[in-house]
């Protein structure tokens, strides 16, 4: 039997670059500022569904909420064996909290009716790991959190092997089911020249429109009309085709709120140098039996 | 969700394996009543098992008001689907106004099931809680005695600080370690509230069909002095020297991400954000760097001793004693002093 796989990824900031210049001053974050990359773990995901798809045939989807640019990712999807890919884009999505991109998404998910959505367990920017639960949750959908590998799929039910911090279960479901993926699951592939040559054309509706910003003699229907009969246009969804509720969305749809950001301020205590010295050592020792530290 | 309730009470899951409680679970209670007292409000303690009624006694000594106790046979393996249900009618019927977990695998498999289910919001991974006030700058309206949720976010380069005044209960998942362990009150007793609640075998998502824990190699949370080597050590061989200045100070080895990634100890020793969060008296770091991923699990330490053959290594900062020099050199030192005065 072959399974619909449906993959919720993210493009997120590097976060091992940022500076002090990437963050606005309402709190948020300025994610231009950033490189962005395909979220570690989604690319996890990835790999599991593909991987899927190889041994039992259907297809993989790749679905991310973001700025036009996080098309860069579906790209990537793409060049990595990705069946179809689909940006959520819309203006009334930002400032989502975990809550409402989960509902956003489950909004998402719905319409392509999959037997199997997979997350990464959480992505680098937030490390929440709560969308994918949240999404499981709305969908009504059994969860298998910290997956590290499938170990039987059988049409009706799902056997895997999940991470409990300290050892591992093995559990059983019936399908549907979400799934969040570690980053011990298994080594993502590298993208295929073939596949690489073949889709890095591929846009999206809005890539195209800001395109046309900058060059008017581009004509946005007739570019998105030529990609389409090449199978190159990105599917590009808003909240209008989810049929999302608004209130559940974007800022409104967002219990929580940011109440205040500080930059981590290395602070420095009062610091004694101590020479590399076999009595300068002992004093220190001597110093901290005194002030019962030891002994 | 339910609406804002100043009186609700401040709610701690407590989490349990088999009949032992999490430690996560009793750290939280001390914050807890921390909260409960600075509001005003009760701390209760949520309790889900079979026949796990005898914990309560603990969950009083360590600073519960109330334990409200729902057991069933259903909830003898901890499941999601099965102990959401669970906290989603408990906190609709009671209305609290803070619900904590731990930030254990389990807390943040259950947590955002169950906001999901209330519709409330959830904050993940707080290192600290406080009680505060919010003035939303537009329009001037002023909240008071709000949860502050306080976590590191971008890779423990920026501190956070999260609120939620409308939609509660305002709930959060709480890391592991950076709350202090309180001291059992052997006199204090908690009020224990059965809730029945019925649970259908198909409340059960999941069938558990094997499971294996391994007891951690390493404590690193009871020890009073950590003594931990980094990528600087060089090798698993010259780890030896890390082993050899804890076991002479009676205390446990810990490591960088870095040295647990080239093989120098094994995981359960790392120290730090992905790793165990660790306040000690004393905290020897040997051959680290100290980046922001590493101090986010040791800053706590009472004291702090460097060595570091660059002295612009960033743990200096944060270090009470600065040793620049050779690891090699400078732990026999350390090992032969402390011998000869110990
Ligand atoms: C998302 C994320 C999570 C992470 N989580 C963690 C975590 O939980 N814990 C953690 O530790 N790291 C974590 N890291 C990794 C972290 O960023 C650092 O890479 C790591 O802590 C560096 O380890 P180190 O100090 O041992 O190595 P290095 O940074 O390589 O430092 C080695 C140090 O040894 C010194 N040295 C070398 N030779 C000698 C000598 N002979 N004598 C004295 N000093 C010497 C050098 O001067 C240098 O300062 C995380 C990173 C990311 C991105």
């Amino acid at each position: 039997m072959a399974y619909n796989c449906v993959v919720l990824a993210k493009q997120v900031p590097d976060t091992k670059r940022i500076t002090g210049q990437a963050m606005n001053e309402d709190g948020t974050v300025n994610r231009a500022a950033l490189p962005a990359i395909f979220n570690p773990e989604d690319l996890n995901a990835l790999e599991m569904a593909l991987q899927i798809k190889e041994q039992y045939g259907g297809k993989v989807t790749v679905i991310t909420m973001g700025l036009p640019a996080a098309a860069e990712i579906l790209r990537q999807s793409l060049y990595r064996g990705a069946d179809g890919v689909i940006l959520i884009t819309d203006k009334r999505c930002a400032a989502s909290d975990t809550l409402a991109t989960s509902y956003i998404l489950s909004c998402a998910v719905r319409k392509l009716n999959p037997d199997i959505v997979l997350c990464g367990r959480q992505a680098i920017d937030g490390d929440t790991a709560q969308v994918g639960p949240q999404v499981a949750e709305k969908l009504g959908v059994p969860q298998i959190t910290y997956t590290e590998k499938i170990l039987n799929l059988n049409g009706k039910t799902i056997t895997a092997r999940r991470s409990i911090g300290n050892g591992w279960q093995e559990v059983r479901t019936k399908l549907p089911v979400l799934l969040t993926v570690v980053d011990t699951a298994n080594e993502p592939r590298i993208p295929t020249a073939k596949r690489l040559m073949k889709y890095k054309a591929a846009r999206c509706r809005i890539e195209i429109e800001a395109m046309a910003k900058q060059n008017p003699s581009i004509d946005v229907e007739a570019v998105c009309k030529q990609l389409e009969q090449k199978g190159l246009l990105i599917r590009q969804w808003d909240l209008d085709i989810l049929g999302a509720d608004l209130k559940w969305c974007g800022r409104d749809g967002s219990p929580t709120k940011v109440h205040r950001i500080q930059s981590v301020v290395l602070t420095a205590k009062e610091t004694k140098s101590v020479e590399p010295t076999q009595e300068a050592i002992e004093a220190m020792i001597h110093e901290l039996i005194v002030d019962h530290t030891i002994g | 969700m339910i609406e804002v309730n100043k009186q609700g009470e401040v709610w701690v899951f407590a989490e349990q394996h088999a009949g032992t409680l999490e430690d996560t679970s009793i750290e939280l209670l001390s914050k807890g009543r921390q909260l409960a007292d600075q509001l005003k409000v009760p701390l209760a303690a949520v309790l889900l098992g079979d026949r796990v009624e005898p914990l309560c006694v603990r969950l009083g000594q360590y600073g519960a008001d109330k334990v409200y106790l729902t057991e069933h046979p259903l909830l003898n393996h901890y499941q999601t689907s099965s102990y959401a249900k669970v906290l989603d009618e408990l906190i609709h019927k009671h209305k609290p106004q803070i619900v904590l977990y731990g930030a254990t695998p389990v807390g943040r498999d259950l947590a955002p099931r169950v906001a999901s289910a209330l519709k409330a919001g959830l904050t993940a991974d707080c290192t600290d809680l406080q009680i505060g006030r919010h003035e939303i700058p537009s329009t001037g309206k002023v909240y008071e005695n709000l949860l502050l949720q306080i976590r590191p976010a971008f890779g423990g380069n920026i501190i956070a600080t999260i609120i939620n005044y409308d939609r509660w209960p305002q709930m959060a998942t709480v890391r592991e370690g950076v709350m202090p362990m309180p001291e059992p009150n052997g006199r204090r007793k908690a009020q224990i509230v059965r809730e029945n609640i019925s649970l259908l075998p198909d409340d059960l998502m999941l069938e558990i069909l094997a499971e294996h824990r391994q007891p951690k190699k390493v404590n690193l949370k009871a020890s009073r002095i950590i003594v931990a080597g980094g990528a600087g050590v060089g090798s698993k061989e010259n780890f030896k020297l890390i082993w050899d200045l804890a076991h002479c100070l009676g205390g446990a080895p810990g490591a960088t991400r870095a040295a647990v990634d080239l093989g120098f100890i094994d995981r359960d020793h790392q120290v730090g954000q992905t790793g165990t969060t660790v306040r000690p008296v004393l905290y020897i770091a040997v051959g680290i760097s100290g980046a922001i991923q590493h101090q986010a699990g040791m800053s706590g330490s009472q004291k702090i001793i460097a060595i570091n053959n660059d002295p612009e290594a960033p743990i200096f900062q944060i270090a009470h004693y600065k040793i620049v020099g050779d690891l090699n050199q400078v732990v026999p030192m350390m090992i032969k002093a402390i011998r000869e005065k110990v």
